[in-house]
């Protein structure tokens, strides 16, 4: 069809636009072979952009549909200032701690958009099948719309639902039947796919859309209502490529050669990136999605009679500036806390006395891989300082003191010795093989992954109870007046 | 049978560009270091948001109000997904930046 029209009304525009879309495509593929090496990521990100406005900016100039150009001009350029205004502002004002939800949020809408242009289509389609006598709905096109609406919606769904999660306003809903129950949906989302594709088209017949587009929402919900908080980075991962796809759907519909490249780059390099951060923690992408994290073994391990050792500020004190090797293990605690300054202004004190500070970052300490290392640049802490978690337990045996500051599971001993324990296999940071072990925290409380830990029962480990920033500012107080 | 041949021919340069766009995807961030994830992941999440295209033509070509009103939403929500994804990981990524100076 798109060919015989390009033929038929040909004009220099259309192949302006075609190779404004070539150049896009371009820029999006160097921009993300940028993103992935730390000098370049900056300037990778920028590239990016500048493809995803020359896309944008010659569609609206120069793109044609039957010879008609787009109109309503003036609402689009409404929506995109209105757009951009609330992305803006949203994107700036957002604190560094709830970055993952603000990018499952912006993937949501990603993933909302898809669908709608689906929901629009497909009536179009179905009245020019009717007209032109067509048997059934079988077309590339309707395939292209029907996959765009399933998975678009499955991710916006999937996505709100994510960023409730980390933002601790929905909790886990741990049941096996529900592992069955989305398998069902599924399987009926599949069956009202096929069920549309070979319908016989009749104008204005459209009630099956908002069913299938109903049906994916509630399929999205139900994803990801199981998957527990501590996995939702991955979970994220997997929707972006999700609505990569969604996006591709789109420029199949429309032979548009910049949304196809763009989608299916999303879509491959975001599953790939999904399957990286699983290994990370040593786990399948399976065991992420139908393995409920905690949940039932949680109360394996449970305190009991066991005691815990608390240290006061005065011996803390003391005990870190008489040593020679310190490092610092930080955690989502120290994020909610906004305490990383604190924690760089205690490794210059230390470092003042002749105290070896270094930082040991988990690849997936905080809510997403990379948090942590985020946090602490932001705070100036030299990035030769921090080192990764096979680095750091490789000094474990000859560090005097590890502080613990707002990390849990990713210093529990139970990932090594308890094949029972949900978390039995992610490699973790061994704080436990250090003289002496501080924990910071504010209670007893359990980590994201609802699991006791060992450590802190641990004969070298003392806790020092607080919120971080507080305890911190005290103990940085009581170091000065040694 | 035939019907999906003639799919295959009708489609054969989208389907393509698929394929081609599906290896180059995973070769271009294979060595990503896992410290970049969170950025790579954030930024790729902005470059979906060509689905802002698609809208664009829908609502450039709308009549009724019924679709005008889709139309202006999709594109709203679109753009918030690209000026979000991009701002985001343009923050995210100037903490590593300072981080390098300071080198």
């Amino acid at each position: 069809m798109e060919t015989i029209q390009t033929l038929i009304q040909y004009t220099p525009e259309i192949s302006i636009l075609e190779i404004s879309y070539i150049l896009a495509s371009v820029l999006f593929i160097v921009g993300l072979k940028r993103l992935s090496h730390p000098d370049t990521a900056r300037n990778g990100n920028l590239w990016a952009a500048a493809g995803m406005g020359l896309a944008i900016l010659f569609t609206i100039l120069f793109h044609k549909k039957d010879g008609e150009s787009i109109g309503n001009i003036p609402w689009i350029l409404g929506a995109l200032v209105l757009g951009t205004a609330v992305g803006w502002v949203a994107a700036r004002k957002v604190k560094m701690t709830a970055m993952p939800q603000m990018v499952s949020m912006f993937n949501g809408m990603g993933g909302a958009c898809a669908a709608m242009i689906s929901m629009m289509e497909f009536p179009k389609l179905q009245s020019t099948l009717a007209a032109a006598g067509a048997s059934s709905m079988f077309h590339g096109e309707t395939l292209a719309i029907l996959f765009g609406l399933t998975i678009g919606g499955v991710s916006f769904a999937g996505s709100m639902i994510a960023f409730g999660k980390l933002d601790e306003k929905i909790g886990d809903i741990k049941a096996p039947w529900l592992r069955y129950l989305n398998l069902f949906f599924l399987f009926l989302l599949v069956v009202m796919v096929v069920l549309i594709m070979f319908k016989h088209p009749v104008s204005g017949d459209n009630t099956i859309i908002y069913l299938l587009v109903l049906l994916a929402l509630v399929y999205g919900v139900s994803f990801v209502m199981p998957i527990g908080g501590a996995d939702m980075p991955v979970v994220i991962s997997l929707l972006n490529s999700f609505t990569g796809i969604a996006a591709a759907c789109g420029g199949f519909l429309y032979s548009n050669q910049a949304m196809l490249t763009g989608g299916i780059l999303v879509g491959s390099s975001g599953t790939l990136l999904t399957i990286l951060m699983c290994k990370a923690m040593n786990r399948s992408l399976l065991n992420v999605i139908i393995g409920a994290f905690g949940g039932e073994a949680a109360s394996k391990g449970e305190a009991g009679d066991k005691t815990v050792k608390e240290i006061t500020l005065s011996d803390a004190a003391v005990l870190l500036s008489y040593s020679q090797k310190v490092l610092v293990v930080p955690g989502y605690g120290l994020a909610v806390a906004q305490a990383q300054h604190l924690c760089h202004e205690l490794d210059v004190l230390l470092a003042s006395r002749g105290v070896e500070v270094k930082y040991g970052i988990h690849p997936v300490a905080g809510r997403m891989p990379g948090h942590m290392n985020v946090l602490l640049a932001e705070a100036d802490v030299p990035y030769e300082k921090l080192l990764e978690m096979e680095e750091a337990n490789n000094e474990m045996q000859n560090t005097d003191v590890v502080i613990v500051i707002g990390a849990n599971d990713v210093v529990n001993p139970a990932a090594e010795d308890d094949p029972s324990s949900p978390i039995y296999g992610m490699p973790v940071i061994k704080a436990w093989e250090a003289k002496n072990v501080i924990v910071m925290k504010r209670s007893m409380a359990k980590g994201y992954a609802a699991i006791s830990n060992n450590l802190f029962y641990h004969p070298r480990n003392s806790m020092l109870f607080g919120d971080a920033k507080a305890t911190l500012q005290k103990l940085i107080a009581e170091i000065k007046n040694l | 049978m035939n019907s999906i041949l003639l799919f295959l021919l009708q489609y054969r340069e989208a389907i393509f560009i698929i394929i081609l766009s599906l290896f180059l995807g995973i070769e271009v961030i294979s060595h990503v270091p896992s410290v970049l994830h969170t950025p790579l992941m954030s930024g790729a999440n902005a470059i979906h948001g060509v689905v802002i295209i698609g809208a664009i033509i829908v609502m450039g070509h709308a009549h009724d109000v019924l679709p005008m009103i889709l139309g202006f939403l999709a594109v709203v929500l679109g753009t918030l997904n690209v000026v979000g994804g991009f701002v985001v990981t343009d923050r995210m990524l100037e903490m590593f930046r300072k981080k390098k100076s300071k080198k």
